[in-house]
């Protein structure tokens, strides 16, 4: 899997669920961008656009606070 | 053999039951065997996969079971509801050894576990909560107060919230550690029959392999999974009640005469039903939404459940207040139905945030997707 093509589609969701545009580094936790629902609805959306289960072992910060972050997890998750 | 659906099971458990509904909201418990009764049909774990025990019902046959069961006995379904919490909860964050443990044991009914987030000062805002969980040794020590704890009285396990090092983090709590202590709460307005109970806890040992995901997952994580999945569910048992209630106003309107004329000739009458069953079937249709969202794995079902959740509790509450309305003293006789769900209704539209929060939930929501920042909400 393309880790660009995964980023941008991360990307489009993450614009269409905060109503504005994210830098693919940018903590849109940090930037108080989201709610409460959010992190729940961000593991939905990769768990069903890319077919894996996300773990209580991949709960790591690190793997979900910015766009290139998260495309990086969901391609390490798919090639395993 | 004849294998029945989950709902068809639903169904004939709550009609097996319906008479006993009433005795057991005037005793303040459900009989003992309850939760074994319905684990025996697999219906304590419905949506659980197989290999935990469940039936792999999808969100549509759960929501089904609850509306059945919510239309006989709202502690019966808050016995499903806290159930399907805890085990939805240990089902995505726990671990294997956590889920092999308790997700068998929970589906059959043969443990009941209790979800204990409330604390006095942190209800709606859960994030203020000052329950302790110090790290001792190789495991933890736990010490808070937790409140309005359902099944509470019973549970043989707790899921329990607090702070790990500052961040919100969950443990499971085994009842009988030393330190744990139940205070029963009866009489409370409604679900009078869920055993509730507060709870404290005094330096409580736990082990390590208790914690539910890493500290910082509890409240974002855990409790919102099973929260997510306790909205759910809530609904679908107002719709029950808002069904129960419709069902029993009809009737009583066609058959009680005063004046000289069926209640049913009273325009004024008509329009209360009339009011009664469009919000009732708005309810049940948001309850479908919010089920065909679940199933579809959408990332929208989290706040299509809350929307669900919130139309449903309000639903029951009208409905179950224009029965008792139609109905006259019936409504207010201690065995009344509409009168207990009059009750309990009001309850849900507290519980599992309440219907002020859900209305700023689903709009928080709408504002976010069009960039307007709401952090610091829920
Ligand atoms: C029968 C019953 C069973 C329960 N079972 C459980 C259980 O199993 N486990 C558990 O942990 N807890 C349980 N609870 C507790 C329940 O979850 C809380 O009562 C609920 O979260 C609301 O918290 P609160 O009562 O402290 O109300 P508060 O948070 O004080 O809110 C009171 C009211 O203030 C308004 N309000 C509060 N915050 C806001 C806001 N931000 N914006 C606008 N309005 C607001 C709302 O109208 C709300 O109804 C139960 C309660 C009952 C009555």
């Amino acid at each position: 899997m393309e880790v660009t093509a995964v980023a941008r589609e991360i990307r489009e969701f993450v614009t269409r669920s905060l109503g504005t545009t994210v830098g693919d580094d940018e903590d849109y936790f940090e930037l108080g961008l989201v709610n409460s629902l959010f992190a729940i609805e961000l593991i939905a959306f990769v768990e069903r656009g890319y077919a894996f289960t996300v773990e209580v072992d991949d709960l790591d910060r690190d793997n979900f606070r910015t766009v290139s972050r998260l495309a990086a997890f969901v391609v390490a998750k798919c090639a395993c | 053999m004849r294998v029945l659906s989950v709902e068809a099971l639903g169904a004939d458990f709550a009609a097996a039951v319906r008479e006993e509904a009433t005795g057991w909201d005037r005793r303040g418990a459900l009989p003992a065997e309850m939760a074994r009764a319905l684990g025996a049909n697999g219906l304590l774990g419905a949506d659980l996969p197989r290999a935990h025990g469940g039936l792999d019902a999808g969100a549509a046959a759960l929501g089904e079971l609850c509306a059945h069961l919510g239309g006989v006995c709202s502690a019966l379904r808050g016995l499903v509801t806290v159930q399907g919490m805890v085990s939805a909860a240990l089902l995505r964050w726990g671990t294997p050894a956590q889920r092999d443990r308790w997700l068998p044991a929970l589906a059959r009914g043969t443990r009941i576990a209790g979800f204990a987030v409330t604390e006095e000062g942190a209800g709606t805002d859960l994030a203020v909560a000052t329950t302790t969980i110090s790290r001792a040794g190789t495991g933890f020590e736990l010490t808070g107060r937790k409140r309005w704890v359902t099944f509470g009285q019973v549970a043989d396990v707790f899921l329990v919230s607090g702070l790990v090092d500052g961040e919100h983090t969950t443990v499971l709590v085994e009842a009988d550690r030393p330190g744990v202590w139940r205070e029963p709460v009866t009489g409370q307005l409604g679900m009078r029959a869920a055993q509730l109970a507060h709870l404290r806890f005094d330096a409580v040992s736990v082990p390590a392999e208790n914690l539910v995901a890493p500290p910082g997952f509890g409240l974002s994580h855990v409790v919102a999974t099973a929260l997510d999945h306790g909205r759910f569910t809530v609904g679908w048992g107002c719709v029950g009640m808002a069904e129960a209630c419709l069902r029993e106003a009809t009737g009583h309107v066609v058959n009680r005469r005063q004046g000289g004329v069926s209640l049913a000739e009273h325009q004024v009458v008509r329009g209360l039903l009339g009011r009664a069953a469009v919000d009732t079937a708005a309810a049940r249709e948001l309850c479908r939404r919010a089920a065909r969202l679940r199933a579809a794995g959408d990332p929208e079902a989290v706040v299509g459940t809350v929307a669900a959740k919130y139309a449903a509790a309000r639903a029951a509450a009208e409905v179950a207040g224009s029965a008792v309305q139609v109905l006259g003293a019936a409504g207010c006789a201690p065995e009344s139905r509409p009168g207990r769900f009059f009750r309990d209704a009001k309850v849900m539209e507290i519980i599992e945030g309440s219907a002020q929060v859900c209305e700023l939930t689903v709009a928080e929501d709408l504002l976010r997707r069009h960039g307007y920042s709401t952090a610091g909400a829920r």
